[in-house]
């Protein structure tokens, strides 16, 4: 009940103040997009990298459409790090040394998210089995049955 | 008085669902004719008794009766009185009330048309009786609406701004009654297993039932997508929230369920994993439930957040999915089993459908539960986010369109393949015309939209084409074969509808994600900024008072090549008695395509910062997600219409 609202609350100030203060305090007006990189190659990437990282304080909203504070501040760091010449790799790893794997919207491939990963696979695999196996005894079925020679004449 | 009504309500409520549980079960003998008929009207009396303490709740909102602790905590004088009554099913223990209604309803429902059917319906109703049971005592013990509080306020705590929405009205409900509809087929498939009548008939009989649930699950879904959309103010229309994924999950099992039951009911194939589909819808809904009301997830649909809920409504679940699964375990070895059909043909077909809906599931079911379980067991914490999804879901999806057209083309227990494709290559061709105007047109994201459009065009084109093919426009007389649609059956209609929308649902999708537009500015009055190809100019924003809060509204004027379209008004209101802010987002729509404003923070000197989207094709989503329902209605007023009773048994032999 309470989440998303205080949520909001904290965002409504947090993307205004942290990203305003650093970025706007120069005074300039009508930018295509408050904290914008100039470079625009270089901004891509950080919104890229923004929806690959969880706002660690919401509930599963990323760092690129979150209002809290904390992922205002993220942003900002994901940015300093790309202008200081930072791989995504090397951003990546930092976020993840920082705040574990809880902050990454895709899990990583490793041995406790086996189940996560291949049980889709095996579901499918599994699936495609019964497939066969339910279609081949119903042919033999079909094939038995007097109807099937009769109209297949 | 009121609360006192309620109670006295829910208690004979309570005591009616013992009798019609008892009677339903005991008419599930043979000869057993007394039973069926108390089971029938105690389920009747157990709807009226629910329906006035539903009744009783919401005059108590009505009249702002604070000396019930559910009014107190979640209403106030203040509220309009929409909200006031919308409002009843805003909170946990409303919104428990609310689906023991719709509970009821279903139970009147089967109780009324199917009277007289036998014992079939009878161990159903027993079914029924048995979950109203559990719900019953789970509302009167852990969450009960009428308990008072002394002395009353003088004013309530209101309810969550956000959910005071026209949204609300509607989403809640709609959702319920397609979670609660599939215990009806939940209790046929337990009734079938009870009877050993386990042949096309429960199929038949839950039919209906399954069809309803499916399209208030559809328009539920797609509703509260949008409310998503249009009132947490960040454009996005589907989160993969935990929330969301629980109703989900269901939708997919009961899509499955319908395509299966349709085998079952023609041809007698598949009859075990029917049942079985049918018992596993009923429990994901179940477990939707569990997920949302026990605290185990936080979001603005978790109302409460109480332990003992939780482990009741566990111990529900085990009793109910581990009692069904039992059942089945027990029963099912026993049925015959087995239909002839060659490897071509619509069972095939439906059998690929049913093992890739249930992938597609089972997927949502591992993105939504495996981080709860990973975190329980060894208090490791992962996320699983979109990416996550968009690797395994999206795949199995794509298989699925690409697989749908051939199935309704497909002859039950031999299909003519070569024929199939033939009849599909004018779709296919459609299907190549609009890859060929995505690689035209599309400037970004070209290799995802090629597929994305190509699918949807071979989905809806496919759709189209099945419709024609049965009255031939090209036979001359074009208004003649408008015709002659008249003489299509519904079933054809409802299939057409159903995959078409499918299609366009994946048109928006696509559209809106790839192609969006976005900016975030911070404008003084005068300013104006380039969005999509819409020049929005800020022309300052005031001070206005709503009827139970405080807003500051922007005007912004919307130009498109230097004539001016419209002046919009993105909000943000202040809500003083809950001491929460709300973004009331502004969306001007074309139908092809959304301008979605949200007011951000006042900067000081009227300068404010403005969200703004171009979201090319963002109504399909919701347009598909109509349609579909459309279907699903379709389907159902054929039943309802052609209420012709087959013949028990091998109906599909004379085909």
């Amino acid at each position: 009940m309470n989440r998303t609202p205080s949520a909001i609350r904290r965002c409504g100030a947090g993307l205004a103040i942290l990203m305003l203060a650093a970025f706007f305090s120069a005074g300039a007006f009508a930018e295509p997009s408050p904290g914008a990189l100039p470079n625009p190659a270089q901004e891509a990437r950080a919104r890229a990298l923004q929806k690959e990282f969880r706002c660690v304080v919401c509930q599963g909203e990323s760092l690129d459409e979150s209002r809290a504070p904390l992922a205002a501040d993220l942003r900002k760091l994901i940015r300093a790090r790309i202008v200081a010449g930072e791989s995504d790799e090397q951003i990546k790893q930092f976020l993840v040394s920082r705040y574990g794997d809880f902050i990454l919207m895709k899990p990583p491939l490793q041995p406790d998210t086996y189940v996560l990963w291949f049980g889709p696979v095996l579901v499918l695999v599994v699936g495609a089995g019964v497939v066969v196996l339910v279609i081949g005894r119903a042919r033999r079925r079909a094939r038995q049955s007097p109807l099937w020679s009769e109209d297949h004449q | 008085m009121t609360g006192e009504i309620g109670q006295l309500a829910l208690t004979l409520a309570l005591a009616l669902s013992f009798v019609m549980a008892g009677a339903g079960l005991a008419g599930a003998r043979e000869n057993a004719v007394t039973a069926r008929g108390v089971a029938g009207s105690a389920a009747l009396g157990m709807l009226v008794f629910v329906l006035l303490a539903f009744a009783a709740l919401t005059y108590a909102a009505i009249t702002s009766d604070f000396s019930i602790v559910n009014i107190a905590n979640n209403s106030s004088t203040l509220k309009p009185l929409i909200y006031k009554i919308t409002g009843v099913w805003g909170n946990h223990e409303g919104s428990m009330l609310l689906w023991m209604l719709v509970l009821a309803l279903y139970t009147a429902a089967i109780a009324v048309f199917q009277r007289g059917s036998g014992r079939l319906t009878s161990a159903a109703l027993g079914v029924q009786g048995l979950l109203a049971i559990a719900f019953l005592l789970f509302i009167l013990f852990t969450s009960n609406p009428f308990l008072r509080i002394d002395p009353p306020p003088f004013q309530g705590a209101g309810l969550n701004p956000l959910l005071q929405d026209p949204g609300l009205a509607l989403h809640p409900p709609l959702l319920y009654v397609g979670y609660v509809g599939l215990s009806a087929s939940f209790a046929y498939a337990a009734a079938a297993l009870i009877t050993r009548e386990a042949d096309a008939g429960w199929a038949r009989a839950a039919r209906p039932f399954m069809l309803f649930a499916w399209l208030s699950l559809t328009l539920g879904i797609t509703l509260g997508s949008w409310w998503a959309y249009y009132e947490l103010g960040w454009g996005g229309f589907w989160f993969w929230d935990p929330v969301e994924n629980a109703s989900l999950m269901p939708w997919l099992v009961a899509t499955a369920l319908l395509h299966s039951a349709l085998a079952t009911e023609r041809t007698g194939a598949f009859r075990t994993w029917t049942l079985l589909l049918a018992i596993a819808a009923f429990s994901l809904s179940l477990i939707g439930t569990f997920l949302v009301r026990s605290g185990v997830l936080t979001s603005v649909h978790a109302f409460a957040n109480d332990p003992e809920r939780g482990m009741f409504i566990l111990l529900m679940l085990v009793l109910a999915i581990g009692g069904a699964l039992a059942l089945f375990a027990w029963r099912a070895p026993s049925l015959e089993g087995g239909a002839a059909f060659e490897p071509v043909s619509r069972e095939s077909a439906l059998l690929v459908n049913n093992v890739l809906l249930t992938a597609a599931a089972a997927t949502v079911f591992l993105g939504t539960l495996y981080p709860l379980v990973l975190d329980a067991l060894t208090g490791t914490k992962i996320s699983v986010g979109p990416p996550y999804f968009a690797a395994t879901f999206a795949p199995i999806a794509v298989a699925l369109l690409v697989a749908l057209p051939f199935g309704p083309r497909l002859g039950w227990r031999r299909g003519d393949g070569v024929g199939a494709v033939k009849s599909l290559l004018p779709a296919f061709g459609i299907a190549l015309f609009a890859v060929l105007l995505v690689l035209v047109f599309a400037a970004r994201h070209v290799a995802a939209a090629v597929l994305a459009f190509g699918l949807a065009a071979w989905v809806i084109a496919a759709s189209a084409l099945d419709l024609a093919r049965r009255v031939g426009p090209w036979r001359g007389d074009l208004w003649a074969a408008v015709a002659r649609l008249r003489f299509v059956p519904a079933s054809a209609f409802a299939v057409a509808l159903a995959h078409a929308g499918l299609g366009v649902t994946l048109m928006g999708i696509a559209g809106t994600t790839l192609w969006r537009a976005e900016t975030l500015s911070l404008l003084a009055p005068g300013e104006s900024v380039q969005v999509g190809p819409y020049k929005l100019t800020f022309d300052g924003a005031r001070r206005v008072t709503g009827p139970n809060y405080f807003a500051t509204r922007a005007d912004v004027t919307v130009g498109r090549g230097g004539a001016s379209l419209a002046v919009m008004h993105p909000e943000h209101r202040m809500f003083p008695t809950e001491q929460q802010e709300t973004f009331e987002t502004s969306i001007r729509t074309t139908g092809f395509s959304d301008l979605y404003m949200a007011l951000g923070d006042d900067r000081g000197g009227g300068r404010f910062i403005l969200r703004a989207y171009y979201n090319p094709l963002a109504p399909f989503i919701w347009f598909g997600g109509g349609i579909m329902a459309l279907g699903g209605l379709a389907s159902l007023w054929g039943r309802i219409r052609a209420r012709v009773p087959v013949p028990h048994g091998q109906a599909a032999a004379a085909e």
